[in-house]
């Protein structure tokens, strides 16, 4: 084994564990928003001890966010030298102000958000969730724009093997930059609404805390009804801006290997792409579907995979079902928004048990979907570090391929012992629920008046008897 | 030319922040199998958890900050050390979900231990990574050209430990500032031993760099440099002292800050050495830093971010500010 494909497979595993924590923090600190704005202007004590139980997911997962993070930042140089060196005037300042703009803030208010009740007053509370959510976005905006970069350069002067900046405004505001921050964002939204959703409506299958749970559920699905078709929508742009700048990436992600020349590229919706034998097995197309889709008209022309030479092609057999899998889960979501709409206007949202159920298994999709979404983007974008300019062969560092042997055999010991540990507290946290009978430890919230017979209490909680 | 000198400052200013920072969070979990019981590890546990993320984010702002103002140290350097770097990240994760998952674990001893043996990992790897860089780097057009192990020497260990003694103190310091009773006394005679281990650490440093480099000395000897460099270790000294008397006095803020004077002053009598080159033994910051548009763009972010991160950091400071009370946890 070399040390490029170790490094590869190293900082594709390490990216691929972290973002699933991002994924969720970003969305929940947003549902944690609006749970404390809620409170804020309500007063209702449920808000209070939903924050309070969301709250606990979302530390969790974040401390796994961070630490897996840091070590993102540290691999450019240890295992992508080469690529960091090229690259680092015009790449690295936006690492750098994703430190100075994001981490800081959510570091910062972060202990206030956890620990701070009694020490701060409920606006500066308030603000400091905010900010936390805030600083979640900032970050996704600053790591977007260097990962949009390496798509689509531009803003840039290639000398000599080096990268340039000619402006910094280009630079961020590359050509795929705004589809991919947009599609990035509701992937976190849409993420978190589902899986705050699959948590409450399991709970309300097991009929516990069903005032709590029920209002959990509703704002889950606003922010996902609001999501899921906008992600469908934001996902179209996404496939024709690739065609436009990464018309590779596009062959590949469709299976597409020869340009139409008379009449409209067809859509293949099944097939075994096999890159040797520039062909797909097992094919199911639909005509004309691909010019639709790409060019918005039933004959336009898209380029096949055969145009580009054979060094130049990415893996065709990764990308479609990477694209099909993630795209297949965009459709779902949407889907299951829709019926939850019919549901709602006819009020039987909480009381469809099929449709609890559903909602319990698809809670893991948008996890999957975001994933693969990053394997099609990355693979698709092979065999290129900089799309076009800068191979990804000649961006490793010169190291011996033992190091990396190394580094990868502890993160899959630490990945192995860290997901398992951190799903059983998960878990553990979940299945204890929310605290529904202790004291509300917050100095505005009275103390329960003793005597009381009611079995929910003013929260919508059932009181231990 | 100036730009890079700011930049060169900046870098520096930025790395002994971190250290400092986050040398007594560290060092607070080296002292950590110290204490007696549940009670007391809770308390040592609180002491740091509302400010170790914020101390530890100036590591991952420094490597941003190093990436794109030296890229050639970032890349030569981190290529070098490879395996003190991934030793030290995964201290780092050890320690950082330790906090995490010893709030919701009832097995309190395994994560216990991981806090323990993260930060460890953490503070030794650090060391030996300082004691690689002083060491000199093999580097062939702009790339780091030597051996995997290039690193691993007697000098390195030594600097590792010596790190390490110094985190301890850290950790003994802060923990006298923020709790009492048994906790607070037996910070006190951790202070005091591990004041002790590096005293006797910067005397073997002192005397093992120069012998090692000898180009340190003909620099800390040329003019100007002469002038100023003996205020280093006369700072050290009589830091040393005033840490010690304090200690004996039962003062609580003082020890701290001695403390936090000895690290500065070793920092600056290192670096007082080293500059202006960027890598040892002939690379120059000159040649290692990135162009100046870059630097420009991000001297515009340090001049208006910078302060109001510093500020929110020291309120956050202020909201937890005071003595951690025995099993009052914050809420
Ligand atoms: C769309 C969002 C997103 C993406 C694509 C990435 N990250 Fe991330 N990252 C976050 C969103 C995020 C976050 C939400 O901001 C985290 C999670 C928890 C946290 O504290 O911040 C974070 C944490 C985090 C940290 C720790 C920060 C701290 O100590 O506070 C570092 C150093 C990185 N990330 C670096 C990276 C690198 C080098 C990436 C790509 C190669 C990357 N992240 C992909
Ligand atoms: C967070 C979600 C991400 C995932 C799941 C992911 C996944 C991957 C995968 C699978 C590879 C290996 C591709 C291959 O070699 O075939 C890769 C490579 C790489 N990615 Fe990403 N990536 C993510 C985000 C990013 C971001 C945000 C950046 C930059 C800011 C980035 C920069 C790189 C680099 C430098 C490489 C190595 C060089 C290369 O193979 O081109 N990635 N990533
Ligand atoms: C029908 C629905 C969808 C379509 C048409 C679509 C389209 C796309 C396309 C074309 C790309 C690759 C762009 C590139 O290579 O630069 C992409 C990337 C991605 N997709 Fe989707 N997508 C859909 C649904 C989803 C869903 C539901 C999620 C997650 C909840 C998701 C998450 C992602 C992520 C994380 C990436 C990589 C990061 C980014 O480019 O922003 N996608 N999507």
């Amino acid at each position: 084994m070399d040390v490029l494909l170790l490094s590869r497979i190293q900082f594709g595993l390490t990216t691929a564990f972290h973002i699933l924590f991002p994924t969720l923090t970003i969305g929940l600190s947003l549902y944690l928003v609006i749970l404390e704005g809620l409170w804020f202007c309500t007063k209702n004590e449920m808000y209070y001890r939903m924050y309070r139980f969301w709250v606990k997911i979302f530390a969790i997962h974040f401390a796994v966010g961070v630490v897996s993070g840091i070590t993102l930042e540290f691999e450019f140089g240890t295992n992508f030298a080469r690529f960091s060196q090229a690259v680092a005037n015009v790449f690295a300042p936006l690492m750098a102000y994703e430190g100075m703009t994001a981490f800081f803030l959510e570091a910062g208010f972060l202990s206030i958000m956890l620990f701070g009740w009694k020490r701060v007053s409920p606006a500066v509370h308030f603000l400091s969730t905010c900010l936390v959510a805030a600083g979640a976005s900032l970050s996704a905006f600053w790591i977007m724009a260097a990962n949009a970069w390496m798509q689509t350069p531009s803003g840039y002067a290639l000398v000599h093997g080096r990268f340039y900046v000619t402006r910094f405004w280009d630079v961020i505001f590359n050509p795929a930059f705004p589809t991919h921050l947009t599609h990035m964002l509701l992937a976190s939204y849409e993420t978190a609404a589902f899986a705050i959703a699959g948590i409450s409506a399991w709970f309300l299958l097991k009929h516990r805390h069903e005032a709590f749970f029920r209002s959990s559920l509703s704002i889950a699905l606003i922010m996902a009804a609001l999501v899921a078709p906008l992600q469908v929508v934001v996902g179209d742009f996404k496939g024709q801006n690739v065609a436009r700048y990464q018309p590779a990436k596009l062959a590949a992600m469709e299976a597409h290997w020869d340009t139409n020349t008379q009449g409209g590229a067809p859509f293949v919706a099944f097939a075994f792409p096999n890159m040797a034998a520039e062909k797909n097995y097992c094919e199911i197309t639909v005509p004309d579907m691909l010019s639709l889709l790409i060019t918005h008209s039933l004959s336009g022309e898209v380029r096949g995979l055969k145009t580009f030479p054979p060094e130049d092609r990415p893996n065709a057999a990764v990308t479609f079902w990477t694209f099909r899998v993630m795209a297949g889960i965009g459709f779902l979501l949407a889907g299951v928004m829709l019926w939850a709409g019919l549901l709602a206007i006819r009020k039987h949202l909480f009381d469809t048990p099929l449709f609890l159920k559903t909602l319990v298994v698809v809670q893991p999709l948008g996890f999957v979907a975001t994933v693969v979404g990053w394997i099609t983007v990355e693979v698709g974008r092979q065999p290129w570090a900089v799309y076009g300019l800068m191979r990804t062969r000649d961006s490793v560092s010169p190291i011996v391929a033992g190091n990396v042997l190394w580094s990868l055999g502890m993160f899959l010991i630490l990945f192995a012992a860290l997901g398992g540990s951190y799903f059983y507290f998960t878990l553990k946290v979940l299945r204890n629920g929310p605290d529904a009978d202790g004291p509300a430890t917050h100095p505005d919230i009275p103390p329960p008046v003793s005597g009381e017979t009611e079995t929910t209490n003013a929260a919508g909680l059932e009181v231990a008897p | 030319m100036n730009l890079i000198h700011i930049w060169v400052f900046l870098v520096g200013l930025v790395v002994i922040l971190y250290v400092m920072l986050d040398g007594f969070s560290l060092g607070v979990g080296l002292l950590f199998p110290g204490a007696a019981d549940r009670a007391e590890q809770d308390v040592m546990v609180g002491a740091i958890a509302p400010v170790w993320d914020a101390n530890q984010t100036w590591i991952v702002f420094g490597g941003g900050a190093l990436f794109a103002s030296f890229p050639m140290i970032y890349t030569v350097l981190f290529s070098a050390l490879y395996i003190p770097l991934f030793t030290f990240l995964f201290g780092l994760i050890f320690r950082g979900v330790a906090f995490e998952f010893r709030a919701n674990s009832h097995k309190k001893h395994v994560w216990n231990r991981a806090f323990f043996g993260g930060s460890l990992a953490a503070a030794f790897a650090q060391g030996v990574t300082l004691g690689g860089y002083i060491e000199g780097i093999r580097v062939k057009a702009g790339m780091f050209a030597g051996g995997p192990l290039d690193w691993l020497t007697p000098f390195s260990v030594m600097t590792g430990v010596a790190l390490t003694a110094g985190y301890m103190l850290l950790g003994a310091t802060y923990l006298i500032i923020k709790t009492t009773g048994p906790v607070q006394e037996r910070a006190y005679r951790q202070a005091f031993v591990a004041g002790g281990a590096v005293a006797f650490f910067l005397c073997i440093v002192g005397i093992w760099t120069p012998y090692h480099n000898p180009e340190f000395v003909a620099n800390w000897l040329s003019r100007p440099r002469i002038y100023g460099v003996w205020v280093f270790p006369a700072l050290s000294v009589a830091s040393f002292v005033l840490l010690f008397r304090h200690l004996k006095k039962r003062s609580e803020i003082q020890p701290f800050i001695w403390s936090l004077m000895i690290f500065l002053s070793a920092y600056l009598a290192l670096q007082s050495a080293i500059y202006p080159c960027a890598i040892l033994p002939d690379i120059s910051v000159v040649e290692a830093a990135s162009q100046r548009e870059t630097l420009i763009f991000m001297l515009w972010g340090v001049a208006l971010i910078l302060p109001v991160v510093l500020g929110y950091v020291l309120y956050s400071y202020r909201v937890f500010r005071g003595k951690i009370v025995y099993g009052d946890g914050y809420e």
